[in-house]
C-alpha cells in the first residue's frame, strides 16, 4: 500500500497541500473539460467542424484528446498510479496503447476500404 | 538447489512474501483484471469504429438521438448524458475518499464515502435505465424502405421533425395483431405499430408541409432533406413502419447504431450494476468491522480501482457513443 502520495499535478505546477485536496481539485479539473465538451458539442463552431485533419474532423480531435486527458487524470490520480511503482504503471498503461492503437489502425482502415468498396461499387445499397 | 544454504537475500528474491511491484497480490491481479476488461471494451469500441467508417455517411448523429431529459419536454441534447458523466465522476470522487479515509483507518468516514458511491451509482444505474427506456420507446417513427434504409420526416416550414403522429392519416382499415390469445397461435406477426404503412403515405401524399429526412449526410453535417417531389418519389420505396428500437431495426438509422448501443451501453451497465453489487458487500463488511480487525483496508482500495475503472470506461463511451 502506497502510503506517502505525490501532491502535485500538471508537472508540478500545482501542489496540494493533502492527499483529498488533491481529489477535490482533480475533480474541478475533471468538471471543467466535461463542460468544454459538452459545450462544444452542443455548440459545434464551423471552424471546427469543416476543417480536417488525418481524415478526421478538428473537432473530433479535440474530443479524443480530452477525453485521453481525463483518461490520464483518473488513472494516475483516482486509480492512484502516480504513487505506483514506474515498473507496475508501466506495464498497466503501455500493454493495452500498443494493443489498442494495433486494432484501431487495423479494424478503421478496413473500414475505410469497406466503405469505397460500398460507394464505388456498382451494386445499389439505397432502394 | 542446496535449501540448506539460507543467506539472507536469496531469499528474500526467492522464497516468496516480497512484493517487486509494490503491490500486494490482490491489488495486482484486480490489475490484471482490469487490463483484461479494458481489452474488451477497446474490441467493443473499435468495432464500433469500424461500423462507423463503413458507413460514415449515412450513421445517424448522436445529438439528435440522444435529446431527453426526464421530468422536462423539449429537445435537450446531451445534457442529461453530460449529468451522468459528473455524477460517476461524483461517485468516483466519494470513492477516493473512502480509499484515503482507509488509509487513515477512520471507520465512519469510510462507511459514509462508500454510502455516498453507492448512491452515486444507483444513480447512474437508473438513469441509464432510462436513457434505454428512451431509445426503445422512440419518439418521432420513420419508416424503412426496401433496402433497409430509413426514412425520417421533417416539416418544410421549420424544418423540425415530425412524429407520425402528426401528420398520419386515419384509415378505416382492419389491422389485426397476432397473438397467442387472439387463438391462431401458429401465425407469427411482427407487433403492429400504431399507423400502417398505408396510413403514413397517405398522410405524407395529404400534407404538402411533409418533407422526407434521409440518412445521408451532407457537407455541412446535417441529414439530407428531399424535396417535396423527391419525397412522394420516395414513398415508393417504403417498405414498412418503424417506432423505437430494437435490436433489428431502429427510427435512427443504421440498424448497427442501435446494436450497438444496447451492447456497448449494456455492458457497461452491468459493470456499474456489479460495481455497485460489490460495493455493497465491502460497504457491509466496513460496518461489521472486518477491516478494522485485519488492521488495513486495502479491500476497499481494490474496489475502488474497479469502480474507477467502470468510470474510466465510461468516459471513453461517453465520447465516442456520444460526442464524436
Amino acid at each position: 500500500m502506497a502510503h506517502e502520495h505525490k501532491l502535485e499535478i500538471f508537472r508540478g505546477l500545482l501542489k496540494f497541500k493533502s492527499n483529498t485536496q488533491k481529489i477535490w481539485g482533480v475533480l474541478i479539473f475533471l468538471t471543467l473539460v466535461t463542460i468544454v465538451e459538452v459545450a462544444l458539442g452542443i455548440l459545434k463552431p464551423a471552424a471546427l467542424t469543416h476543417s480536417y485533419f488525418l481524415g478526421m474532423k478538428i473537432l473530433n480531435w479535440i474530443f479524443i484528446i480530452l477525453t485521453l486527458v481525463k483518461a490520464y487524470y483518473i488513472a494516475w490520480d483516482f486509480m492512484h498510479l502516480r504513487d505506483e511503482k514506474s515498473s507496475l504503471r508501466r506495464a498497466i498503461v503501455w500493454t493495452p496503447i500498443f494493443l489498442v492503437a494495433y486494432l484501431i489502425f487495423i479494424l478503421l482502415f478496413e473500414a475505410d476500404y469497406i466503405y469505397h468498396v460500398y460507394s464505388d461499387g456498382f451494386v445499389k445499397w439505397n432502394f | 538447489m542446496d535449501s540448506t544454504v539460507t543467506t539472507g537475500t536469496e531469499e528474500n528474491v526467492w522464497g516468496g512474501g516480497n512484493q517487486p511491484l509494490g503491490a500486494s497480490y490482490g491489488k495486482l491481479m484486480m490489475w490484471f483484471f482490469i487490463v483484461s476488461d479494458a481489452l474488451t471494451f477497446s474490441g467493443f469500441l473499435a468495432a464500433y469504429g469500424f461500423s462507423r467508417f463503413k458507413f460514415i455517411e449515412t450513421w445517424p448523429i448522436a445529438d439528435e438521438v440522444f435529446t431527453h431529459v426526464p421530468f422536462f419536454h423539449g429537445n435537450y441534447p446531451m445534457y442529461y448524458v453530460a449529468f451522468m458523466t459528473f455524477v460517476l465522476i461524483m461517485s468516483s470522487v466519494t470513492m477516493v475518499l473512502a480509499v484515503d479515509a482507509g488509509h487513515k483507518l477512520q471507520k465512519t468516514k469510510v462507511i459514509w464515502f462508500m454510502f455516498l458511491t453507492i448512491i452515486g451509482g444507483a444513480i447512474f444505474v437508473g438513469s441509464q435505465a432510462w436513457e434505454w427506456a428512451t431509445f426503445i420507446k422512440g419518439d418521432f417513427g420513420a419508416l424503412e424502405t426496401k433496402g433497409g434504409r430509413v426514412l425520417q420526416f421533417v416539416s418544410a416550414d421549420s424544418g423540425d421533425r415530425l412524429a407520425l403522429r402528426d401528420f398520419a392519416a386515419t384509415l378505416d382499415e382492419e389491422r389485426v395483431d397476432h397473438e397467442r390469445k387472439n387463438g391462431i397461435w401458429y401465425y407469427k406477426g411482427d407487433a403492429l405499430p400504431s399507423y400502417s404503412l398505408n396510413e403514413v403515405v397517405e398522410g405524407v401524399k395529404s400534407n404538402p408541409n411533409v418533407l422526407i429526412r434521409t440518412e445521408t449526410i451532407n457537407e455541412d453535417g446535417h441529414k439530407t432533406v428531399l424535396s417535396r417531389d423527391e419525397t412522394l418519389k420516395k414513398l415508393n420505396d417504403a417498405a414498412l413502419v418503424v417506432e423505437g428500437a430494437n435490436l433489428i431495426r431502429n427510427e435512427y438509422g443504421s440498424r448497427l447504431f442501435a446494436d450497438f448501443f444496447f451492447f456497448i451501453t449494456g455492458f457497461h451497465g452491468f459493470h456499474v450494476f456489479s460495481g455497485v453489487v460489490i460495493n455493497c458487500i465491502i460497504f457491509f463488511n466496513v460496518i461489521l468491522g472486518t477491516y478494522e480487525r485485519r488492521g488495513h483496508y486495502e479491500m476497499v482500495e481494490k474496489v475502488g480501482l474497479y469502480w474507477h475503472f467502470v468510470d474510466l470506461v465510461w468516459v471513453f463511451v461517453f465520447t465516442f457513443f456520444y460526442l464524436v
